[in-house]
């Protein structure tokens, strides 16, 4: 496999992480393509073939109605994200496209301190290069089970 | 017996004690979850062929539902007659008999314990005495009845049939959705950091949601200003509240300045995840059901779920959620559904504040047992009505609540 490839891939895992870790979310939309979509679904759904989203949007105008939504609509007490990204195995599909599968920790931090491992699980890229856009994210959580609300995207 | 005085005011009040108290909690599971009430087990279509099963809870006791190879439903306590391990593990699947894994007993669909390894011993030595009776500690069976796709339970042999349960109030609001056979789009749940009592309160609560639920006001999803209106059964037990899809065009809200009518200028670039298409024919945007004591339909727009309330120790409760759409849904309308349950669940763009205004109240109460929500709005009365500004239906859950606690 091409280094500089698995480099770029993981380099774009990474800054998506940090901004989503400082609560840039009005960057996280510009991590996909025009048309590119973003799913959190879980293990057990997706193992009884059921296509139920805990959120799904399609292309960047959702994306950015779902941040517009978090940050004057939705109220949800201060929270941050640590995200802890690893394990990243990459396919080349085409010329244009590379499959990235790649494990993920977020751990959840509330604003007295509080801790807690929100969610573990995989995402299943494809990821358009050499814009290294993502034109499908699917978060795939290990578990069926969110505590309290999962504002922050994943 | 328990000894608690309920405030002076009656209906209008309920003190914090009910959300903070073990004993209460305990009396509750015996009282309401094991008593004269019917609990949701699972929607039927969960169990779509004969020997399939699902496991679920009533209040904290853990529950197999079975259908038998003759095709009928069957719901019994997940607790082995031996020693009291689960009998089934498996949060669903098909079995031809359940078999505890600790000393090999083994179950039929109905939950009647067929059979005990090595009851006679081998070659004369070992066994139970002759006159053993197992059976005497079989896992509880419970009464089940299905109802337009859902299916509930209850231990009671002195609750009325689930029909006159629910009664003529909120039965046609029921049968309104279940109107053709249902099909699973998918489940997960939502934990939580409150009492169960406090989540009810929220469902019954018509009050709230153009309030918290900013989304729903700047959108113009729900307003108090549009048409609508709310059912309460006569016990207080259960209710439906409803508002129609006619669009609300004042400005009752940017007049008093209410921070859910926010700023100007805010709009969906893509509003597709609010695009409703009247399937059901009566004009209805959203109707929230719920049956006492854990109990939830939705329809919002064409999201369609049920939601079951299961209460996890004092402070926390898991809120099981089962979207599903009709088995005769095509491409276009699964697709719809699955856009608009963005709307709904943990990351719900409507559902997420319901847990975090629930838990503030938990942790708010915590110095103060002996003071009393105030749940006035639209005074005292418990009943039906074409206003939600008002808390009936509140005070229609601690009507039935006091009716079982005997309190």
């Amino acid at each position: 496999m091409e280094l500089e490839l698995q480099v770029a891939v993981e380099q774009l895992h990474a800054r998506y992480a940090h901004a989503l870790d400082a609560g840039r979310l009005e960057e996280w939309p510009d991590f996909f393509t025009g048309d590119g979509r973003y799913r959190i679904a879980t293990a057990e759904n997706e193992e009884r073939g059921l296509p139920l989203p805990v959120l799904y949007a399609e292309g960047r105008a959702m994306l950015r109605d779902r941040v517009a939504s978090l940050r004057h609509a939705n109220i949800y007490e201060p929270q941050r994200y640590r995200h802890i990204v690893s394990s990243i195995l990459l396919e080349r599909v085409d010329t244009r496209i590379v499959r990235s599968s790649a494990n993920f920790l977020v751990i959840r931090i509330m604003q007295d301190g509080a801790t807690l491992l929100f969610a573990s699980g995989r995402y299943i890229d494809r990821i358009v290069v050499p814009d290294m856009k993502y034109e499908e994210r699917i978060v795939i959580c290990d578990s069926r089970r969110f505590d309290t609300l999962l504002a922050i995207p994943l | 017996m328990l000894e608690r005085s309920w405030p002076a005011e009656g209906v209008t009040r309920v003190p914090y004690w009910v959300y903070r108290d073990e004993e209460i909690y305990r009396e509750e599971q015996a009282k309401i979850f094991r008593g004269a009430t019917w609990s949701y087990l699972c929607l039927e279509a969960e169990l779509p062929e004969p020997k399939s099963f699902v496991t679920t809870f009533v209040g904290d006791m853990p529950v197999v539902v079975t259908r038998d190879p003759q095709g009928a439903l069957h719901a019994w306590e997940n607790r082995c007659a031996h020693r009291g391990a689960l009998v089934c593990m498996q949060p669903r699947g098909s079995a031809e008999r359940f078999t505890c894994i600790y000393h090999n007993w083994t179950y039929d669909h109905a939950g009647n314990l067929a059979s005990v390894a090595f009851r006679r011993g081998i070659a004369g030595k070992g066994g139970m005495p002759a006159d053993a009776k197992p059976e005497s500690q079989a896992p509880k069976q419970l009464r089940v009845e299905a109802l337009h796709g859902l299916v509930f339970g209850t231990l009671s042999n002195e609750v009325a049939s689930l029909q006159t349960y629910i009664g003529p109030e909120i039965l046609p609001r029921l049968k309104r959705v279940l109107v053709k056979p249902l099909k699973v789009l998918g489940a997960y749940t939502q934990v939580l950091p409150n009492n169960w009592k406090l989540y009810m309160d929220n469902v019954k609560d018509t009050y709230h949601a153009s309030l918290l639920h900013l989304f729903f006001t700047r959108f113009r999803i729900n307003r108090l200003t549009q048409k609508g209106g709310v059912f309460v059964s006569p016990d207080g037990a259960h209710h439906c509240t409803y508002t129609e899809m006619v669009e609300d065009r004042g400005d009752a809200y940017e007049k008093d300045g209410m921070r859910s009518a926010g700023s100007q200028g805010f709009s969906l670039e893509n509003p597709e995840v609010l695009e409703q298409v009247d399937e059901l024919g009566d004009g209805v945007a959203i109707q929230i059901l719920s049956l006492f004591p854990g109990f939830v339909l939705h329809q919002i727009r064409n999201s369609l779920a049920a939601r079951q309330v299961v209460p996890k120790g004092v402070e926390r409760t898991e809120l099981h959620w089962t979207l599903f759409g009709f088995a005769d849904d095509d491409e276009a309308m699964t697709r719809r559904r699955l856009l608009q349950a963005n709307l709904v669940g943990p990351a719900g763009y409507i559902s997420m504040e319901d847990g975090a205004a629930t838990g503030f109240v938990q942790r708010g109460v915590a110095g103060s047992p002996e003071r009393a929500s105030v749940i006035e709005m639209g005074g005292s009365t418990i009943g039906s009505g074409d206003s939600r500004i008002t808390e009936t239906a509140v005070r229609g859950l601690w009507k039935a609540w006091r009716h079982h606690m005997q309190l």
